[in-house]
């Protein structure tokens, strides 16, 4: 037989040939870019990051100062990315669940009002309503100068809210380590009651104890004195407030767009997985003599959220992603401090591969947690 | 037999209760419900009062930048004013019947396509061989006694439009490829096709189209250069094929095996197999999500303005920081240009519920 019939050794070919094109493409631009920047004096390599990075960002979730590395830079960046995507998402979630919920209320009304926001939010691009909000804020409230002062130490302007900030003066190590004990227990306490639950049949206060098992421990603390709290009030000054908690526009508008284009899939994830319930399961449960809110939370939910979690998934990488419109209004995430060090060090290609990394590794791992938490949802086929 | 007949057994309380229908309890049924009504109601209200004060009653219908200054309400002749420059950017002014022409023609043939009984091979041919040449040369001029105008003149609603466009027509052949070849039975050619889709997948938009305008003249053989719009266009068909293959790797294992399987029995090679029996099946059923799909792209051409170029956002936001009229007519360009995304969007949006509709009767 003619070798060259062996479907094997075609499929070989076809694999050979395309890995080939694919390098030979690679090499191509590797050796075109190499030749360029060397031509146009930029410098390759991630040496760059060491370097003092000597701008000014208006954010910063960590400590940094312009004296600080690029790396730290980026990292500060990578910071209020995941800070403002999890706000959006947390926040999202909840608002689009009762919009979900309304959607498929039985007032008409309700119902309609509910549509017509998901209508409106799904309808216009999501950065048409960052810059929407982003100069309603500024539009709407007076200049820092003439900054409201709508409770003592609360102002607003702007250039945003300014809160006081509260900080522990003392014992904030005693504090974390009571915090993260107290958590611990209170998990541990809403299991066991559950499983008592379980057992017995009967209701426990499984829940409000372990409430209080999360709030005694650092009220203890503070109560002997071995932590203490400081306040940081903020000063009007001439030209601008110093001091306290600054929640700065371009953040607000940049997590009030998020957080709504969230909300507006996740009332449609949810009424889509709540509606695929079929009607024999309120049926049931009705005539189990359950009430409706109880149908809705023990029976349709928990197997709605199998058909839910899915694609929320996605609208959780979709926010995620989304985060980056933040470079349009100038809140500093991930893309924007990239930017920013691509116009000072010209090393384009490095640092979007930086941030392309970043990326692609965030939404691996969210997709990951998804998916465990999916698996756990999941039909148990025994 | 006998089972059936125990089943049904009248067990005495035979009815359910019948409902009683009626608006009435709809609205105002339980205490509850009634609460929900007149909360609801009172929103309306407020809302329709408030867009009726600012769009009508407060609003200056003539004036300039001074009376609307004035007033608190909607500034109509800001938007008179500037719609030209809105819709068509910095394209030469003389010359703007050519995009409205090219826009008008546009809309009527996506407005003919979308009639199912339409759908032929003669009409894919219509729009490669005699619209998109025609829309071309009338964008672009420098046939048939048009004057030459520059890509970088080029803005506005045409310009979101044929990001958009172009960006589905060039991205579905590639997007198709791609599903192709990772649904292939050679674990290389898949490797690289996963390798690309959950790549793009896994990143943002705009981190792409930072790729084709910062990094890809750095790839580029010196004394080539690629125009700013067409960089802009690779990243979005880039980034559409990705998206589309995923789609279609979907409709492509809703078709069952059999298929495959049956005509390779026929002798047909692979290539005929999938052109004659399997992709014909499968694309019928990924028509409604790629309409979705679409509505997507289409306003996700905004985020060119980030890399600078002139699309409707960006033509709608310099109309705004003009300084005739800074400050004055935020809310007016924004809610315009909100109005003319909502518009096509929901428009698409219909359209892919009456496909989903159309397909589900005469397909089963």
């Amino acid at each position: 037989m003619n070798i060259l019939n062996d479907m094997r050794f075609r499929a070989l070919c076809y694999q050979i040939g395309a890995i080939g094109l694919v390098a030979a493409a690679a090499w191509t631009m590797f050796a075109t870019a190499s030749d360029n920047l060397a031509k146009q004096n930029i410098a390759t390599g991630f040496g760059f990051l060491a370097r003092q990075a000597g701008f000014v960002i208006s954010e910063t979730a960590i400590a940094y100062q312009p004296t600080d590395s690029i790396a730290r830079a980026i990292l500060v960046g990578i910071v209020n990315t995941v800070k403002v995507s999890l706000l959006a998402a947390v926040l999202g979630t909840i608002l689009g669940l009762f919009v979900g919920v309304a959607r498929m209320s039985r007032n008409p009304l309700l119902a309609r009002l509910a549509l017509a926001y998901v209508e409106v939010l799904r309808n216009v691009p999501l950065l048409l309503y960052l810059f929407l909000w982003y100069s309603l804020i500024i539009l709407v409230f007076p200049p820092v100068k003439q900054a409201l002062n709508i409770l003592p130490g609360v102002y607003l302007s702007n250039s945003g809210l300014v809160l006081p900030a509260v900080f522990v003066e003392n014992g904030a190590v005693l504090l974390a380590l009571f915090v993260c004990a107290g958590v611990a227990a209170a998990i541990l306490i809403q299991r066991i009651g559950q499983q008592r639950r379980i057992a017995t049949g009967k209701s426990n206060h499984g829940m409000a104890i372990a409430g209080l098992a999360l709030l005694l421990p650092p009220l203890l603390l503070w109560l002997l004195g071995l932590v203490s709290f400081g306040w940081d009030i903020p000063q009007a000054g001439r030209f601008r407030l110093t001091g306290g908690l600054h929640v700065r526009p371009e953040f607000v508008a940049l997590l009030f767009g998020l957080l709504l284009s969230v909300s507006a899939s996740v009332a449609e994830i949810v009424r889509a997985g709540i509606q695929a319930i079929g009607p024999g399961q309120w049926e049931a449960a009705a005539a189990l003599g359950l009430h409706r809110s109880r149908v809705m939370r023990l029976v349709v939910l928990p197997q709605a959220l199998r058909l839910i979690i899915p694609p929320l998934t996605n609208t959780y990488l979709t926010v995620f992603k989304n985060s980056s419109l933040a470079i349009a209004i100038g809140y500093p995430d991930l893309v924007m401090v990239s930017n920013t060090v691509m116009n000072q060090t010209g090393q384009a290609i490095e640092t979007i591969a930086i941030f392309m990394g970043v990326y692609l590794s965030l939404s691996i791992a969210i997709s990951l947690a998804m998916n465990w938490y999916n698996a756990r949802v999941a039909l148990k086929v025994r | 037999m006998a089972e059936t007949q125990a089943l049904s057994l009248p067990l005495g309380a035979a009815k359910p209760p019948a409902r009683r229908s009626g608006w009435f309890k709809a609205y105002f049924g339980t205490p509850l419900n009634s609460m929900i009504s007149l909360a609801s109601m009172a929103a309306i209200f407020f809302l329709g009062k408030l867009a009726f004060g600012w769009l009508v009653v407060n609003a200056v219908f003539s004036g300039d930048a001074a009376t609307c200054k004035a007033s608190s309400g909607a500034c109509w002749p800001f938007l008179a004013e500037k719609l030209r420059y809105m819709i068509f950017g910095f394209y030469p002014f003389e010359e703007q019947w050519r995009p409205l022409l090219a826009l008008t023609l546009f809309l009527a043939s996506c407005l003919i396509s979308m009639m199912p009984r339409f759908w032929s091979r003669a009409l894919l041919y219509a729009w490669l061989l005699v619209v998109l040449p025609i829309l071309y040369v009338l964008m672009a001029g420098g046939a048939f006694g048009l004057s030459p105008v520059p890509t970088s003149s080029w803005g506005g609603l045409p310009l979101s439009f044929m990001l958009s466009f172009i960006g589905l027509v060039c991205a579905l052949p590639l997007g198709i490829g791609l599903a192709l070849a990772r649904a292939s039975s050679l674990p290389a050619i898949r490797v690289l096709a996963v390798g690309f889709i959950e790549i793009v997948r896994g990143v943002p938009l705009i981190s792409i189209l930072f790729m084709a305008t910062v990094m890809l003249p750095l790839f580029m053989p010196e004394g080539v250069t690629i125009d700013k719009l067409l960089r802009a266009q690779v990243a979005i068909i880039i980034f559409a094929a990705a998206y589309i293959a995923e789609i279609v790797r979907g409709g492509l294992q809703d078709v069952p095996e059999g298929q495959f399987e049956a005509g390779q029995s026929l002798g047909l090679s692979y290539w005929q197999v999938m052109r004659k029996i399997v992709l014909p099946q499968a694309l019928k059923k990924v028509i409604p999500p790629m309409v979705g799909l679409f509505i997507g792209f289409f306003q996700d051409t905004t985020l060119v303005t980030i890399v600078g170029l002139l699309d409707f956002l960006d033509t709608v936001r310099s109309a705004l920081r003009d300084p005739e009229w800074q400050g004055i007519a935020v809310l007016e360009g924004y809610v315009f240009a909100a109005a003319v995304y909502f518009t096509f969007s929901a428009l698409m949006g219909l359209y892919s519920r009456f496909l989903e509709q159309h397909f589900r009767v005469t397909h089963g």
